[in-house]
Parts: C-alpha cells; sequence; structure tokens
C-alpha cells in the first residue's frame, strides 16, 4: 500500500503484468484513433472552414473506404477478445495443489479461514510464489473481493461458491477492497492484502493452535447426526463419503455430477437437488440450520476423507 | 423558403391558445415536446444537485461531509433521477417529439392522445419517485442488485419502483407511437431512404423501448414482491437466485444505454450536415448501423456480469459480441468525420457540440472496448473506470447531443436566435469541464478505487479533487444555456424560417411552426440533406 500520486497500480501478482500489457495495447489503440479523428476534426474545420465565396463540395460515398473502417476495427477487436479471452481463461481455472482459503464475505466485513484454522478478519495473510486458491462465499448479499494489485476480482454470491486464485509476486501489503455495492458501510468493508516470504508465512500459520475446519466439520458432522446415515458403520441409507471428494457421482436421473464444493454444499442445503442412483431421496434440509462458515468446515472434513490431489492439502491436515 | 418576418400577428403553435388548459389537455406533439423539456430540465437540475454533493463528499478520503448511509443515497438518487427520468426522455420525448413530425411532413404523431398520456405517466412516475426522495431515498444504488434491495435496504424501494414501473409506460408509449408515425405517416415520396438520419436512430431507438422496457418493468416489479411479500425470486435464503435478478436488469439496462444514446446520434447526423452543409457520407451505412446497434445491443447484457460466476463460456460470447456492437459505432463516427470532408464548416453552438460529442463518444466507445475485454474488465469492473466509461457515452455522448440539439431547433421551437457568443463560451465550458470531471477518474479506476465508496484511500485524493473542480466548471456550464435561452424567449432576435440553410421538412416551414405544421403538405422528391443543388426539396 504505497501512498502518493501515481497513474498505474502496483503489480504484485503473476497476472497483473499480463493484464497491463493488454491495457497498453488497448491505451495504444485508444490513442490512435482519438488523435486521428481530432486531427481530422480540427483540421477540417480550419481548412474548410466557411468563408464568403466557398461552397461546400458534395462527395459521394466512396464504397472502399466504408469496408476499411468497417474491416480494420473488426480486426482489432477480433485481437482484443482473443488476448482478453484467453487471459480470463487462464485466471478462472486454479492450478491444481493451489493452497485453499476460504473467504465469507458478510455485511460489513470478510472472514478468511486458512487449512490449519487460523482466522482473519479483514486481512488475508498469503505466501509469495505460490498459487492461492480463494473459495468465495456471501452470508448476506452480493459483496466482491477485489485486490487491485493482483488485477483480480470475484464477487461473492450469496447461496452459491465462486472460486479465484492468484499468485503473488512480491512481498508487501496491498488493498483488499469489496467492489459490489453492498450497503452502508459498503467503503468500509476492505483491509489489507499481506503478502509474507513463504517461511513467514509459514511462522504465521504455525502459532496457531485452534482445530483446523475439518476438525470443526467432524464436530458438525456428529453433532448434526450426519453420521447415523452416512456414517461407515450404518445401514448406508446414504451414499458413504469416504474417497468421494474430487469424483464424479452417478446419479438416478443417468447425469453425472462432478462432487466438489458447491455440490456439497448444494446436497446439504438443498438434499433433493440431485440423487444419486440407486439412494432414495430421504435426506433432510439443512437450510437455516448452518452458517456458511459451519457449511465450509463440513466440506473440509468430506474433503479430508479424500486423498488430497498432491501432498499440499494433506501437509496442512494435522 | 418563406420570408415571413412578423411573427407576432402569424398563429403559430405558441400562440394559437393561452392558459393553462390549452397546454394540459393538448394533443399537439410540438407542446407535448414542450412539456417534456420542461420536466426533464427540472429533473436534471434536480439530478444534478445530487451529483454536486457527490463531488463535495469525494473531495477528501474520509467521510466527512455525510453519513455513509446520506451518501449512498445521494449517488443511488443521482443515477436513478439522470437515467430513468432525464437521459432515457430527454432526446426522443422532447426534439423527438417535436421534430418527428415535422421532419416526416406529418400533421402529429400517429397517435396524439397516447402521447398526452405518456407525458402525464412521466409526471405521475417522476412525482411518485419526487415521494420517495422526500420520504427518506433509497440507497440500492440505480441498479437495484438484489438480494440488497428486495430484502437488506431500509429505503424507500417499493415506491421508487412503482415510479419507474409506471414511467417505463411512458417510455413505451413514445416508442409505439414513434414506430407507427414514421411506418404510416411519411409525407407523399418520403421514401425509407429519403428519411433524415434522425428519423432511422430514432425508430431503432423506439425498437428498443418497446421490446426492452416491459422486461425491466417485470424485473422490477419481482423486487417488490419480494420486499413485501417475502416470496423466494432474488433472494438464496427464500430459494431464489440473485443472479437472475442481474441477468434480466442487464437485459433491459444495457440495451437502455443505446435507448440513451442512439437518438444523440440521431441529432449528431442532423448537426454535422447541417453546419458543414455537406450531404451525409455514408447514408446507408449511417442508417443501418442504427438498426444493428439496436438488434446487437440486445446480445451483450452478460458483460456486466464477467465477476459474478456466470460460465466463462457465456461471458466470452458476450464480450465477443459486446466488441461486434463497436463496430457499427465506429462506422457512424467515421462517416460523420468524412461528411466534414469539403464542407462549408461553420462553427457554431450546435456544430460545437456536434465535434465534442463525436470526440467524446469515440473516448466513450474505446474504453468500453476495455470493458468488453475480459481480463481488463475483471480488474476495472464496479471501479471509477466504469463510471468514467458510462459518463462519457451518456453525459459526453448523450447531453452533448441534446443540447447540441436544443440550440439548433431553438429558432424553430421558440421562435427566436439565441445568442451566439454566449452559447460558443457554453460549449467550450462544458467540453472542458467535462473533461476534467471525468477524465481523471479512468486513472482512478485502473488504480483500483472502487465506485460507490463514501470514504476512500489516501492516494486517490489528488485525482479526485481534480474531478470535483472539473465537476464545478461543468455545473456552470451548464447553468449558462439555462439562463440565456430563457432571456432569448424575450430579448433574442425573431427566427425566419430556416436561419441555418438547412434541408430538411422541418426548415420549409415557419418558426415556430403553424399548428397543424405545414399550410400546404410536402411532397418530396429528393434525398435527405441534399445540399449543393439549387433546386429546393419541397415543391
Amino acid at each position: 500500500m504505497q501512498s502518493g500520486f501515481r497513474l498505474f497500480p502496483e503489480q504484485a501478482s503473476t497476472l497483473a503484468p499480463q493484464v497491463d500489457y493488454l491495457y497498453g495495447f488497448l491505451i495504444a489503440v485508444s490513442a490512435f484513433f482519438t488523435a486521428l479523428i481530432v486531427v481530422l476534426i480540427v483540421g477540417f474545420a480550419i481548412k474548410y472552414r466557411r468563408r464568403p465565396g466557398r461552397e461546400a463540395e458534395q462527395v459521394e460515398t466512396v464504397m472502399g473506404l466504408e469496408l476499411v473502417w468497417t474491416a480494420v476495427p473488426s480486426i482489432l477487436v477480433l485481437v482484443m477478445f482473443v488476448w482478453g479471452a484467453a487471459l480470463f481463461l487462464g485466471e478462472t481455472v486454479p492450478p491444481k495443489g493451489a493452497q485453499d482459503i476460504y473467504v465469507v464475505g458478510r455485511q460489513w466485513m470478510w472472514k478468511v479461514q486458512h487449512p490449519n484454522g487460523r482466522r482473519e478478519i479483514n486481512e488475508l495473510h498469503v505466501p509469495v510464489g505460490r498459487a492461492v486458491k480463494l473459495t468465495v462465499a456471501s452470508q448476506d448479499v452480493v459483496h466482491s473481493f477485489y485486490i487491485p494489485a493482483f488485477r483480480v476480482k470475484q464477487d461473492a454470491i450469496p447461496g452459491q461458491y465462486r472460486t479465484m486464485w492468484f499468485q503473488a509476486t512480491k512481498p508487501g501489503e496491498y488493498h483488499l477492497f469489496c467492489a459490489e455495492y453492498c450497503g452502508t458501510n459498503h467503503s468500509r468493508m476492505g483491509g489489507r492484502i499481506v503478502v509474507m516470504e513463504d517461511i513467514d508465512y509459514q511462522k504465521w500459520l504455525g502459532g496457531y493452535t485452534d482445530r483446523t475446519p475439518a476438525e470443526e466439520g467432524r464436530d458438525l458432522f456428529v453433532q448434526f447426526d450426519c453420521v447415523s446415515c452416512h456414517g461407515t458403520g450404518s445401514r448406508q441409507r446414504c451414499p458413504p463419503l469416504g474417497n468421494l471428494y474430487g469424483k464424479q457421482e452417478q446419479l438416478n436421473n443417468g447425469r453425472s455430477v462432478l462432487v466438489d464444493e458447491a455440490y456439497i454444499r448444494e446436497s446439504v442445503l438443498d438434499p433433493k437437488a440431485k440423487i444419486v442412483r440407486g439412494y432414495e431421496p430421504v435426506m433432510p434440509s439443512f437450510q437455516g440450520q448452518l452458517t456458511e462458515e459451519e457449511i465450509l468446515a463440513l466440506i473440509a472434513y468430506i474433503k479430508s476423507l479424500a486423498p488430497a490431489p498432491s501432498g499440499e492439502a494433506k501437509k496442512v491436515q494435522r | 423558403m418563406s420570408t415571413e418576418q412578423i411573427v407576432e400577428t402569424r398563429e403559430h403553435y405558441l400562440n394559437c391558445a393561452f392558459g393553462w388548459k390549452s397546454w394540459l389537455l393538448t394533443t399537439d406533439h410540438k407542446r407535448v415536446g414542450l412539456l417534456f423539456l420542461i420536466s426533464i430540465t427540472f429533473f436534471f437540475f434536480l439530478g444534478g444537485a445530487f451529483a454536486t454533493l457527490i463531488r463535495l463528499e469525494l473531495m477528501t478520503p474520509p467521510g466527512d461531509l455525510f453519513q455513509a448511509e446520506t451518501y449512498n443515497k445521494l449517488f443511488s438518487m443521482h443515477g436513478i433521477v439522470m437515467i430513468f427520468f432525464f437521459l432515457i426522455p430527454s432526446i426522443p420525448s422532447v426534439l423527438g417529439n417535436f421534430l418527428i413530425p415535422l421532419m416526416i411532413g406529418a400533421r402529429d404523431v400517429a397517435f396524439p392522445r397516447l402521447n398526452l398520456l405518456s407525458w402525464y405517466l412521466f409526471v405521475i412516475g417522476g412525482l411518485l419517485t419526487l415521494c420517495a426522495i422526500v420520504a427518506g431515498g433509497v440507497d440500492t444504488g440505480w441498479t437495484f442488485y438484489t438480494p440488497y434491495s428486495s430484502l437488506f435496504s431500509n429505503g424507500q424501494v417499493v415506491l421508487t419502483i412503482v415510479g419507474i414501473f409506471i414511467a417505463g409506460f411512458s417510455s413505451i408509449l413514445t416508442g409505439l407511437n414513434f414506430i407507427v408515425t414514421i411506418h404510416t405517416m411519411r409525407a407523399p415520396g418520403l421514401t425509407w431512404f429519403r428519411l433524415p438520419l434522425f428519423i432511422w436512430s430514432h425508430y431503432a431507438t423506439a425498437i428498443i423501448q418497446v421490446l426492452g422496457t416491459p422486461v425491466i418493468a417485470i424485473t422490477l416489479a419481482l423486487v417488490a414482491i419480494e420486499r413485501l411479500w417475502h416470496v423466494g425470486i432474488f433472494d438464496p435464503a427464500l430459494g431464489g437466485d440473485p443472479i437472475l435478478f442481474q441477468h434480466l436488469f442487464w437485459f433491459y439496462s444495457h440495451p437502455a444505454v443505446y435507448i440513451m444514446v442512439l437518438p444523440g446520434m440521431a441529432v449528431v447526423s442532423e448537426l454535422v450536415t447541417t453546419h458543414a452543409r455537406r450531404r451525409i457520407f455514408g447514408y446507408k451505412f449511417v442508417a443501418y448501423s442504427s438498426i444493428a446497434i439496436a438488434v446487437i445491443g440486445f446480445l451483450v447484457w452478460g458483460h456486466h456480469m464477467f465477476v459474478s460466476g456466470q460460465s466463462q463460456y457465456a461471458s466470452m460470447m458476450f464480450s465477443a459480441l459486446s466488441m461486434v456492437v463497436a463496430i457499427p459505432s465506429a462506422v457512424k463516427v467515421f462517416n460523420w468525420t468524412a461528411t466534414l470532408y469539403k464542407g462549408s464548416i461553420s462553427l457554431d453552438a450546435p456544430m460545437l457540440y456536434a465535434i465534442g460529442f463525436i470526440g467524446l463518444f469515440t473516448m466513450g466507445g474505446l474504453t468500453g472496448l476495455f470493458l468488453a475485454s475480459l481480463a481488463v474488465d475483471v480488474h476495472v469492473t464496479d471501479t471509477y473506470f466504469v463510471v468514467a466509461h458510462f459518463h462519457y457515452i451518456m453525459v459526453g455522448g448523450t447531453m452533448m447531443a441534446y443540447l447540441g440539439g436544443i440550440h439548433n431547433w431553438w429558432p424553430k421551437i421558440s421562435g427566436r436566435l439565441y445568442p451566439e457568443t454566449w452559447a460558443r463560451v457554453a460549449a467550450v465550458i462544458i467540453f472542458i469541464g467535462f473533461n476534467l470531471t471525468f477524465f481523471p477518474q479512468f486513472i482512478l479506476g485502473y488504480l483500483g478505487m472502487p465506485r460507490r465508496y463514501h470514504s476512500y484511500a489516501e492516494e486517490f485524493q489528488v485525482l479526485n479533487v481534480m474531478s470535483t473542480a472539473g465537476a464545478s466548471i461543468l455545473a456552470v456550464g451548464y447553468l449558462l444555456p439555462m439562463a440565456y435561452l430563457i432571456w432569448s424567449l424575450k430579448y433574442g432576435p425573431a427566427a425566419d424560417a430556416n436561419p441555418w440553410g438547412a434541408t430538411g421538412l422541418e426548415w420549409q416551414t415557419e418558426s415556430p411552426p403553424p399548428t397543424h405544421n405545414f399550410d400546404v403538405m410536402p411532397i418530396v422528391t429528393e434525398q435527405a440533406y441534399n445540399y449543393g443543388n439549387a433546386s429546393p426539396s419541397v415543391r
């Protein structure tokens, strides 16, 4: 967070310079066409200003010119589209093994939980040089998690999960803003992103002894009696949850679904939406009984029952 | 060309009847246009007052002038008043109403009483919204995003929505009237490709008004239903979908941008040809590009939702289509510029406004490409970059064209000439003030300052102070025409029928026109903008 006057924001993620190159290209194209139009208009206004004894000359439409100034912008916007879309696709798909952090927005604060259970409010500590994937949810209205120095932004939609990811490149402190208007203290709903060297980040994480989200989720799993149907020793009226996360599950309507955060969340809140083949729709809805953070804890627990895609997630389970 | 100078004795639409009844019960399209002119001028200055207070708050980083809630109400009401009660009706309801029948050689619009009803609906909607403002205002932003608007906000959401709902029908009726009028009431010989481009653009606008406005009406009604009776439509806690609202809202509200700017393009095509005494370059390209904008404009709404988490493939489609919609706009800009070539250019106030429009609209359109470009949009959406972009289109574009049009046709409307020097000064002040106000906001946006912020980080202050300074210049620029145009009603020299030496049927009848527009019904034998030919376009 450097204060003082500047024209361009800091670049602190792997994405930032790439977006800035595209931005530079767009500025160049815009400056060229604005200058072209201004020069032509001012030039014509002077050269062909109304003078006594000079009539306007009528010029017929020139088809070639019309084609040129339709075709040239078409090509340029095609370049802009492809370039912007290519970057966008990269920024929407998190790389495998990215560090998982949960973010819940509510009026008017951001609540963050790290994989080892460490929580923070309106701050996010992340290691430099490692991909970080945020799962963003909202407890009330639409918010938007925005880090200008990283050029990333993602709306937090109530009732849905969204993911975003970034890889910080420079230790330091950066702005965190809420970008989607969310009510009275919208402009105060922010804080800072602290990018640390990996070793400092581990130290910062390590001094913490609260339970992990997965441990909390296991307690909730017992507390809400999920275990009586989903537990391994039970009569198996419901699908077993071991080794489930990240798999394709066959549904009774012949389709299949990827078991991810969003599907687990839906199954908790609206169990009848997608029924696994071979099971009856007997599960009650837990809508209104669990907070967003509790649902995230349950998901973390279910995820912990499946082997992580890489060693990354396992390392932080204790 | 008429040479009648004795304005006082001739009967025309202004002096044919006096008294409030002759105005409030009029079915004369010209008088209805003036009723709209007065009403929307009121709303313009109301919206402008809100803008002034916003800019004052933003002089300093902490929120020290107003409470956060008050500030949120100010920007919400600024947006609601300016968009629904000024910009959308501005050019169509005032200049369109006044000029379309004159330009096509008709005695009135197709449904004169419906036209008057349109004004009444506008006034009722406007008064309800004013009631909502007086009763505490609304703090949802003009976008009414759910579930904030439907279940969380404490403002007068329902009353405001009812006001907009009713005013929407005013817009639908005006659009319907224009479509039927343009189809059925053209003078003999006035074929589609002899029409002034003003008509083509208004036709395209009318299509959007008729097809798009019902969608916003239904959408806002659903918000009110969810708010009043807790029916789960948009709030997930009730089983609704907040993204559904965004789709429905932008399905109207992006085309609504073209409701605002297409009429501006309509005006500019007339101003450029009139004050350069040139036939328009590429008539058919300019005409069809209006239709293209109206059609493609309906398919780009998702570019407001790139970070909402809609499918990334949907986002890519919307990005591509948003790029495409820029092309007809570019074609128009190039054709207007080429129209100046070898013209006989007079830098009267209307021409200054037209040139201002072309420059500012070009910048607004080009920065639209930044927002259509996916990866850049993720960074700048919901920041001041967006605020700057749409003010370049709506204020730099539509407002410039509106003022240019008011000046251009002021002699026709009022029968008086406005003071040219003052008008040129005002046009230049507005251009400078506008750029100083809104250009710094592009930089602010890319730096990352989110919009709708009551307080902001220290490093954004310099640019915000520049913006506020520009706004004060802009305010002076807008007050000037208000003063000298009113002055000219009494003291301005009388205007003859065609002070600009323009083609176009509206200039063939006296200023101000008689109640039934034409003493002799015109027959058209030539193309539009037939400059450089000795023969008159009317016989």
